[in-house]
């Protein structure tokens, strides 16, 4: 170890994949941030994920191409890894490990935060409740978004699901009051154009002076994908928590953040658990679908949309499985209505919205939603089966009822779920549309709503 | 002599330390500057391997490590009631009043107020001779509770002197000295255990009481018994959440005790906006007062996820020796295997399936071995029962995965959640085909004694048309439902009905949230004497439409909605307008 002006670089041991071993290791600690310094003067960072026995193992975040055992130091910096934040990051882009990337200085930093955050105390949690309009029926109408909810969107390749996030970025808005909303975009590992989209359709709508964006495109080092969601939720909970902004996340694509956590727990040589991904997947994703909610007599939340996509389409695969056990309900994306040009292709049956019980009602939206959307979720599904069963025996094998049920099933498709990426529908518009759908059939198939709906409401015979 | 070494090494939640030679198998110590608390998990020669309960970010190779020479352990005393706790005991309120919204580190609190009065009244007297878990006196903790102090199990007994009287105390008075072979031990209000250690009893009982939940699909088709044990297993989105939730406002026990081990903050956060809101509905007094919530959600540090559910089954076994029927619910027992895992990984133990430890099995035998009826220890006679159930969450819903496996090894009831019935709305998503419950021959006197003889007939009745059904459904699906004739046609009707009817249950409802075992048995005789009216009518020659068209189809279905519990006679009236709907179709005078 040798001592320049206070600071102490150690030599490199080891270099296996993203990882660099550091002998003569006397003073880190464990997940401090460290600096590599390669001869040429290059700098790259990295932390402490092991220490002890006078070794550290390193893992550096723009990867270890180009380090050499030689030519290489390695710099413990006395801190864990922090975000700078103020009011001046609206409006700015930033890279993976939050540098500035459009060409402007530093923000000046009014705190630096540990970007790993800490674990809301359940205590003090707020329990989410607030109805955010996004003007998608289909959200708003069965799968309900509120204020400090998780609610990722399942999709698979190349479907549509950036078209279905940017409208909701632009459209959510609790009706009236816009002032203090914010919208935090992470890439992660995603092509540079889906990022453009979304950077453009952010300018479009004027949203993005009240945006952060931190970007790490396909092409940018893949273990960085480890720090930035972090970095992004770091600034959401700041702009949130300390400004009172209501801050909506959008974290794509995070199959690609679980496949840089797997590389480096191959590296480590770890005992991996399903799929090669390591057994402590679930717990790692928690620390950052976790970090979204609200808080007691704090004015702001922080919502997140992660969007991950499913390998081949496969839900029971370990990403978005333990993705699915954590966040608080899921927004699948359909290949079979998507092949059918439906947009939104939103399988309902699959999705759900586990705060959309608190969120709707009397006094967010209205006292029949619930039933309304029960009703439709009941009517959908049986539709689905006569579908099948007209497959096998044709339309003449069908009874009356079953022929009104698949009737059911187009409109809601056709006039329900489909509409425009810039159409933006109020809650009333929703409803009246589920309505419609369920009086399309008989009073006496109507089981999952009260008689005092069905007397307001019902336009069939 | 405590242990006091340095630590040298770091990773995650695990740390090795050297210079621990006097340290014990399991003892908790302090770690590092910043005194975190961790336990002893392995030692080899004089280097202990550490799981550490707090984030170890900044922790050094240097710091200190100190033993506190005691095993991890529970303080069980009045004020547990009520309270949400980490995993091992921290009362979270406290927490946030040094650390605010976010749970900081190293914080030391006690688990309950000891500065707190309570009532005492004393049972014993000066003299008398004590055994460990006799009772001494009783102290009011909340409404519903009424807190027996104990001589504690691991006290050596004698005889009472200088015992104060009845009066308002804290936790730390002397209430009592024992006096044993010349010894004298003072017995305060509270005693801590070890939590991996079972508390003692006196005999155990076979379980043939139902813990009745309220819920129908549970109490009539797949019961548990009080001091039984049960798991439901689930892929996400199939609401093992919310029947659980269920289990713990409806259930009639006297004490809950919710684990939320690994799951979500706001989950937590629910239960404790909701319950304070919601009325017992035996006693009318907010379900808070009977709860005790432990919390270690899935970000917070996974190695207090392990020890959350020990935490969580000694308190329930402390309010069992009191002589009260204490439900444990464990949401999710595979979160805790996966803390297992990891720390077995950082062990580098040599793994079993799917990377598990090769002694998953036999923890989760010994937490659900934890269960029972039992006399307790000491005098008076007192029986309790601890009731426990767990959540699993197997990954990707495969019931084949060894923690699902080896926990059916271990249990008697055996909900199993199905996402297909979740994706059509059918809940609670409990498949009647896969689903099982050991203690159901057990109970039925019990529902034969209480609410009608008729009751176990009646509810094979209904188990028998959902078996056909499942059979008949293969043929619909080949065939098309014209290929049935039209009694099994009646069939496919009828367990509509039961499934709509009965088996679902709107959680959400105010009036079906919680059914009462009077109206549970009236609506399912009604779905069985319309099927037999139904068959009837067939034979004489009723067409199946208008039978499937009779109004009270309708209301059949819309009765666990429309109906309240204190309107029973609504029912009577139900199934009187039933027989006289299908007298008229009929023009025939319906016996029954």
């Amino acid at each position: 170890m040798t001592t320049e002006g206070g600071v102490q670089y150690s030599k490199i041991a080891e270099i296996k994949g993203p990882l660099v071993v550091v002998d003569d290791v006397d003073n880190a600690a464990f997940d401090e941030l460290v600096e590599v310094e390669t001869n040429e003067g290059e700098r790259r960072l990295g932390k402490v994920l092991e220490v002890g026995n006078g070794k550290a193992i390193v893992q550096v975040f723009e990867g270890t191409t180009g380090l050499s055992i030689s030519g290489t130091n390695a710099k413990f910096v006395g801190k864990v890894m922090e975000m700078p934040v103020s009011k001046e990051v609206l409006g700015r882009v930033f890279d993976g490990l939050g540098r500035p990337k459009d060409g402007l200085p530093d923000p000046i930093a009014d705190q630096f935060i540990d970007i790993n955050g800490e674990p809301m105390n359940p205590e003090q949690r707020e329990y989410p409740k607030d109805f955010i309009q996004t003007g998608v029926s289909v959200i708003d109408g069965l799968i309900t978004l509120v204020r400090g909810q998780k609610l990722p969107i399942f999709s698979g390749s190349g479907m549509s699901h950036n078209l279905l996030a940017a409208q909701i970025a632009r459209q959510a808005s609790v009706v009236g009051t816009n002032d203090d909303f914010a919208v935090v975009f992470a890439a992660i590992g995603v092509q540079y154009s889906e990022a453009e989209y979304f950077r453009k359709s952010l300018e479009e709508s004027g949203a993005l002076k009240r945006s952060v964006l931190f970007l790490n495109t396909a092409d940018d080092p893949a273990i960085e994908r480890i720090i930035t969601p972090r970095v992004a939720l770091t600034v959401a909970e700041y702009l949130a928590f300390e400004l009172g902004m209501h801050v909506l996340v959008i974290l794509t694509d995070m199959t690609n953040y679980a496949e840089a956590l797997r590389e480096i727990s191959a590296a480590r040589e770890e005992v991996p658990g399903r799929k090669g991904y390591p057994g402590y997947l679930y717990t790692d994703l928690s620390t950052l679908y976790e970090r979204a909610g609200k808080l007691n007599g704090k004015k702001g939340s922080v919502t997140q949309v992660p969007i991950l996509s499913m390998p081949s389409d496969d839900i029971t695969h370990p990403i978005p499985d333990l993705t699915g056990y954590i966040t608080e309900g899921q927004v699948v994306v359909g290949r079979d209505l998507f092949r059918q040009g439906v947009y939104p292709p939103i399988n309902i049956l699959m999705s759900l919205s586990r705060l959309m019980k608190d969120g709707i009602g009397e006094g967010s939206t209205r006292d029949d939603h619930a039933e309304v959307a029960n009703q439709v979720y009941d009517a959908y599904s049986r539709a689905q089966e006569v579908r099948a069963l007209a497959g096998i025996v044709g339309k003449a094998g069908l009874t009356e009822i079953d022929l009104k049920y698949m009737d059911v099933g187009d409109v809601f498709e056709k006039e329900f779920l489909s509409q425009a990426t810039d159409e933006n529908r109020t809650i009333e518009e929703t409803l009246a549309i589920l309505w419609k759908i369920v009086s399309k059939l008989p009073k006496n198939e109507i089981t999952k709503i009260k008689d005092k709906h069905v007397e307001k409401y019902y336009q069939g015979e | 002599m405590t242990a006091q070494g340095r630590i040298v090494w770091v990773s995650g939640p695990a740390v090795r330390a050297d210079g621990m030679a006097d340290a014990k198998m399991y003892e908790t110590v302090t770690v590092g500057n910043s005194k975190l608390v961790g336990e002893v998990i392995r030692l080899t020669g004089d280097v202990a391997f550490i799981q550490v309960y707090e984030s170890t970010s900044g922790l050094k190779p240097g710091e200190p490590v100190i033993g506190t020479g005691n095993p991890l352990s529970v303080l069980l005393g009045p004020g547990i009631i009520g309270q949400l706790y980490d995993g091992i005991q921290r009362p979270l309120k406290e927490l946030s009043k040094a650390s605010g919204s976010f749970i900081g580190r190293g914080i030391t609190t006690t688990p309950v107020d000891m500065v707190k009065t309570y009532h005492f009244v004393p049972t014993a007297s000066n003299g008398d001779e004590v055994l460990p878990g006799n009772v001494i006196g009783t102290v009011q903790e909340t409404d519903l509770i009424e807190h027996s102090i104990m001589v504690p199990p691991n006290h050596p007994g004698g005889k009472i002197s200088n015992l104060v009287s009845e009066g308002d105390y804290n936790l730390e008075t002397e209430l009592a000295t024992v006096e044993k072979d010349g010894q004298n031990v003072p017995l305060k209000m509270y005693h801590k255990w070890p939590v991996r250690k079972p508390r003692p009893y006196n005999t155990r009982y076979d379980a043939t009481v139902p813990l009745l939940t309220g819920q129908r699909v549970i109490d009539t088709f797949f019961p548990i018994a009080k001091g039984g044990t049960g798991s439901i297993p689930g892929a996400f989105g199939t609401g093992k959440t919310v029947t659980l939730h269920q289990i713990a406002k409806w259930a009639n026990s006297q004490v809950v005790v919710y684990i939320g081990c690994g799951e979500r903050g706001n989950e937590m956060t629910e239960v404790l906006v909701e319950f304070p809101h919601l009325k017992d509905p035996r006693s009318g007094k907010p379900l808070m007062d009977r709860t005790v919530l432990v919390a270690n959600t899935s970000n917070m540090p996974v190695a207090a996820r392990e020890a959350s559910i020990y935490t969580g089954v000694t308190i329930a076994e402390y309010y069992r020796d009191m002589g009260k029927d204490v439900v444990l619910v464990a949401d999710s027992t595979s979160r805790w295997a996966e803390a297992l895992r990891e720390m077995s990984g950082r062990l580098e133990e040599m793994p079993a399936e799917e990377g598990y430890p090769s002694y998953l099995a036999s923890r989760l035998a010994e937490f659900y071995e934890r269960a029972g009826r039992v006399r307790a220890a000491g005098s008076p006679d007192r029986d309790g029962s601890v009731t426990l159930i767990g959540a699993v969450s197997p990954s990707g819903g495969d019931f084949t995965e060894p923690v699902t496996t080896h926990t059916m090894r271990f249990i008697k009831t055996f909900w199993a959640l199905d996402a297909k019935l979740a994706y059509s709305r059918h809940y609670p998503s409990i498949n009647w085909m896969n689903s099982y419950s050991g203690y159901l021959g057990d109970i039925a006197k019990w529902w034969g004694e209480n609410i009608s003889e008729d009751w176990f007939g009646i509810r094979n009745e209904a188990y028998g048309i959902l078996q056909r059904e499942d059979t008949l459904k293969e043929i619909v699906k080949l065939l098309g439902p014209d290929a049935l004739p039209d009694e099994e046609k009646l069939i496919l009707e009828i367990a509509r009905m039961v499934k709509i009817g009965l088996l679902q249950q709107n959680s959400f409802d105010d009036v079906d949230t919680y059914c009462s075992p009077e109206k549970q048995f009236k609506l399912l005789k009604l779905v069985v004497d319309f099927y037999k009216q139904g068959q009837q009518s067939l034979k004489e020659g009723t067409p199946l439409a208008s039978i499937r068209e009779l109004p009270v189809v309708t209301s059949l279905l819309k009765a666990r909605m429309d109906i309240k519990d204190d309107e029973m006679p609504k029912l009577d009236q139900l199934d009187k307008d039933m027989k006289e709907q299908f007298k008229n179709i009929s023009g025939v005078k319906v016996t029954n």
